[in-house]
C-alpha cells in the first residue's frame, strides 16, 4: 500500500466526523447533549446532495447542507430548551426524524453522481515532494475542517464569549445569576453544531462516497459522539480521535480489498468494536471532565 | 409574556392527552407533507389509519397484519421502558433483537430436523438468552467502568447487523439452498414454526408473550419492590442510594430485562413471519419500539395501545405504497415525528402555562 494514498485516504475518511464531532463539542461544552449528531447528518449528506446534483455546485451543496441542518438542529433546541423536553428522548427523535426525512427526499436522487469537489493545490507546499501530494492536495473541506478545530480550540480558551459558553456549561445557574442568557446561548451552540454535523453529511455524500443511499452515514454521527467523550472535551483529542478513527476505517477497508483470510464481517464491524473499546479505556481512567450541567434541562424558574 | 411554572406533580389529566394529542398534530402535519408531495392529503390518512381496518377489500388481509406487527413492537417496547423509568438508555434493542433471532435459531438448527415439542420452549429460552447476553455488554461495561450505556448498546447494533450477515451467508446457511443465502426455512419444519395459533388473527406465540409482558411489567412496576426501587432511581437516584437501592443491580436488571425481551421477540419473528435468518432480518423494530415505549408513557398499557396504533401505521404505510404511491419512507417520517410532537406537547404534563404581563425588573 502506498503511504502517500494511505494518509490521504485517511485525512479524506476522517473529515465528516471531524467536523461532526468538533459542531457536537460546542454544543456540549455549552451543556446540551445532542443525541441527533445522526439525524443531523444524514440530513445534510441528502440535502447536500440534492443541491449540488441541482445546481451544479458543490460548494452551494455544502452551504445548503449547513444550514438544512443548523434548522434542523433548531427544532432540538426549541423542544429541550424552550418546551424543556428530555435532551436524550428528543435527540433520539431528532435522529429517527432525520433518517425518515433523509429517505424521503433522498429517493429520487439515488444512482446519480455528484458534481465533483475541485482538489486544492497549495502553491509552494503542493510541490514538496512527497509530504505535498499527502497533506497539501485535498479540496477546501478538508482544511477548513481543520482550522476549525484550531478556531473553536482559540474561542473556547481565549475569547470572551467562549468562556460565558463554557460557564453557561459547567453550571447554568450561576452563569444565568450573573445574567448570561443560557437559553440563546444554548440555542447558538446547538445551531453551530448542527451546521457543523450539516457539513460532515455533505462530505459523505459528496466526497467520500460519491453518491446518495439510504441511511448512508451508517452510525458515523453515534461515532462523532463517542469521539466527544473520547476527548474529554478538548478539540485537540477530538483532532486525534477523528483521525485514528479515520485510520482504522482506511485500514479495515483495504483489508477487504486486498482479500485477506480474516471474515469480511469481522472487518466491517471493527471500527465500532474500536470505538467500545475506546470508550472503555477512557471511562475506566475516571476523571473525564464533562462539562457539569451536561444534559441537565434549565428552566429559570424565579 | 408566557411563563412556564412547573407542576408540584406531572398532571394525570395531560398525561394521557399528550399522545393523542400528538397523534392529531403528526395526522395534521403529515397531511401538509403529503400535499407537498401531490399526493391527496385526506385520503392518505385514511390510507394509514382507517383502510386497514376497515376497508371492505383489504381489511381481511391487513387486520390479522396487526398483531402481526404489533406484538415485537410491544414485547420490546415493555422492555425498554422498564429500563427508561430508571434512567437507563438502551437504545440497542435493534442489535438484541438480532442477536436473539440469530442465537435462537442456531439452537434449533443444531437439532434439525428433530420434531421433538421441548425444541421450541428451547429456541425460545436460547432467543432470550442472546438477547439478554448482548445487553449484559452494555450493562457489565456500565457498572464496571461507568462506560455510556447508550453509545455501547447502539454501537453493538453494527456488530449485531455483521453477525446477522455472516450468520445468513455463511455458518447457518441452508445447506440444501443452493447457495444462495440465508438460514433453512422454518416455515417447512412444523416441529418449530411459529404459526398463527388461531386462524387469520395474526395471533403467535409472540404476541401471546407480549401480553403476558405487559401483565407482568405492570405487576412489576406497580406492585413489586423492584419497580419501586426501578421508579425511585429514576426520579431521584440519591434518594434511591440512601434507602440502599444497589444502582448497580437495576442496570443490570433493567438492561437484562429489556435485552431477554427483544430477544425473545427476535426469535418469534424468525421463526414465524419472517422465517429464515436473512441479511434484511433487521427491520427496524427496535428502534420503533422507543417510539412505542415514549407514546405508551412508559406505562404497559398504554404501551399495548401504542404499539397498537404503530402497527397501523406500519401496515397503512404499506398500503399508501400501494394504493397512492406514497414513498416508503414517508412512514418513517411519519413515526418520527410522532415522538416530536410527543415530547413538544410534554410541556403540559410537567408544566402549567401562566400569560402574565411584562414584568418589571
Amino acid at each position: 500500500m502506498d503511504p502517500v494514498l494511505l494518509v490521504a485516504s485517511i485525512m479524506v475518511s476522517a473529515t465528516p466526523i471531524l467536523l461532526a464531532a468538533i459542531g457536537e463539542l460546542v454544543t456540549e461544552k455549552s451543556g446540551v447533549l445532542n443525541l441527533g449528531v445522526e439525524g443531523m447528518m444524514i440530513t445534510g449528506a441528502v440535502m447536500g446532495f440534492a443541491i449540488a446534483v441541482s445546481t451544479g455546485s458543490p460548494v452551494l451543496g455544502f452551504l445548503g447542507a449547513a444550514v438544512a441542518s443548523a434548522v434542523l438542529s433548531l427544532s432540538f433546541g426549541l423542544l429541550t430548551q424552550y418546551l424543556l423536553s428530555n435532551q436524550v428522548a428528543t435527540g433520539l427523535g431528532l435522529t429517527l426524524v432525520g433518517l425518515g426525512l433523509s429517505a424521503l427526499i433522498g429517493s429520487s436522487y439515488e444512482g446519480q453522481r455528484a458534481p465533483t469537489l475541485p482538489k486544492l493545490d497549495i502553491p509552494l507546499l503542493g510541490d514538496i515532494p512527497v509530504l505535498g501530494r499527502m497533506l497539501f492536495s485535498h479540496d477546501f473541506v478538508v482544511y477548513m475542517s481543520l482550522a476549525l478545530v484550531v478556531a473553536v480550540w482559540a474561542f473556547l480558551k481565549y475569547t470572551r464569549a467562549g468562556l460565558i459558553l463554557r460557564a453557561v456549561g459547567e453550571n447554568h445557574e450561576s452563569a444565568h445569576a450573573l445574567g448570561y442568557k443560557v437559553v440563546r446561548v444554548r440555542m447558538a451552540a446547538i445551531a453551530f453544531g448542527g451546521a457543523c454535523a450539516g457539513l460532515g453529511g455533505a462530505y459523505v455524500s459528496l466526497v467520500r462516497v460519491p453518491q446518495w443511499t439510504e441511511g448512508m452515514t451508517a452510525g458515523a454521527g453515534w461515532i462523532a459522539l463517542a469521539i466527544v467523550v473520547f476527548s474529554s472535551w478538548r478539540p485537540i483529542g477530538v483532532l486525534v480521535g477523528a483521525y485514528l478513527f479515520g485510520g482504522v476505517t482506511v485500514i479495515q477497508l483495504n483489508l477487504q480489498a486486498a482479500g485477506t483470510t480474516v471474515p469480511v464481517e469481522l472487518l466491517s464491524m471493527s471500527p465500532y468494536l474500536i470505538t467500545i473499546l475506546v470508550l472503555v479505556v477512557i471511562s475506566a481512567r475516571g476523571a473525564h471532565g464533562a462539562p457539569g450541567s451536561l444534559g441537565r434541562p434549565f428552566h429559570a424558574s424565579s | 409574556m408566557i411563563r412556564l411554572e412547573r407542576r408540584p406533580q406531572p398532571s394525570t389529566l395531560w398525561t394521557a392527552l399528550t399522545p393523542v394529542l400528538a397523534v392529531l398534530l403528526t395526522m395534521i402535519v403529515g397531511g401538509i407533507m403529503f400535499a407537498a408531495l401531490g399526493k391527496p392529503p385526506l385520503e392518505a390518512i385514511r390510507t394509514i389509519f382507517w383502510d386497514p381496518l376497515f376497508h371492505p377489500q383489504f381489511a381481511s388481509y391487513s387486520r390479522p397484519q396487526l398483531l402481526v406487527k404489533a406484538g415485537p413492537l410491544i414485547l420490546i417496547a415493555i422492555g425498554l421502558s422498564v429500563g427508561f423509568r430508571a434512567g437507563i438508555w438502551n437504545i440497542g434493542a435493534e442489535g438484541q433483537y438480532i442477536m436473539g433471532a440469530v442465537i435462537g435459531a442456531a439452537v434449533g438448527l443444531a437439532f434439525y430436523p428433530s420434531d421433538s415439542v421441548l425444541l421450541f420452549p428451547l429456541m425460545v429460552v436460547a432467543g432470550a438468552l442472546g438477547g439478554w447476553l448482548w445487553a449484559m455488554i452494555p450493562a457489565l461495561l456500565k457498572t464496571r467502568f461507568g462506560t455510556n450505556e447508550i453509545l455501547v448498546s447502539l454501537m453493538l447494533v453494527y456488530v449485531a447487523e455483521n453477525i446477522l450477515a455472516s450468520a445468513s451467508s455463511s455458518w447457518l446457511r441452508n445447506p440444501e439452498g443452493q447457495g444462495f443465502p440465508g438460514s433453512r426455512n422454518f416455515k417447512q419444519w412444523p416441529a418449530v414454526f411459529n404459526d398463527e395459533l388461531i386462524a387469520n388473527t395474526g395471533m403467535h406465540w409472540g404476541v401471546v408473550a407480549a401480553f403476558i409482558a405487559v401483565i407482568g411489567a405492570y405487576v412489576l412496576m406497580a406492585r413489586h419492590i423492584q419497580g419501586f426501587n426501578i421508579r425511585l432511581t429514576g426520579e431521584a437516584p440519591r434518594a434511591a442510594r440512601f434507602s440502599g437501592v444497589n444502582p448497580a443491580r437495576i442496570v443490570l436488571l433493567c438492561l437484562g430485562v429489556s435485552g431477554a425481551l427483544a430477544g425473545m421477540a427476535g426469535l418469534f419473528e424468525v421463526t414465524g413471519p419472517a422465517g429464515q435468518i436473512s441479511i434484511d432480518f433487521g427491520s427496524g423494530y427496535g428502534f420503533t419500539a422507543i417510539i412505542v415505549a415514549f407514546l405508551g408513557r412508559l406505562n404497559p398499557f398504554g404501551i399495548l395501545l401504542a404499539g397498537l396504533l404503530m402497527a397501523l401505521t406500519y401496515i397503512g404505510g404499506e398500503l399508501a405504497q400501494l394504493m397512492l404511491g406514497l414513498p416508503g419512507a414517508s412512514i418513517q417520517l411519519f413515526q418520527g415525528m410522532l415522538l416530536f410532537f410527543l415530547l413538544a406537547t410534554d410541556v403540559f404534563t410537567n408544566f402549567r402555562i401562566r400569560f402574565v404581563g411584562r414584568e418589571v425588573a
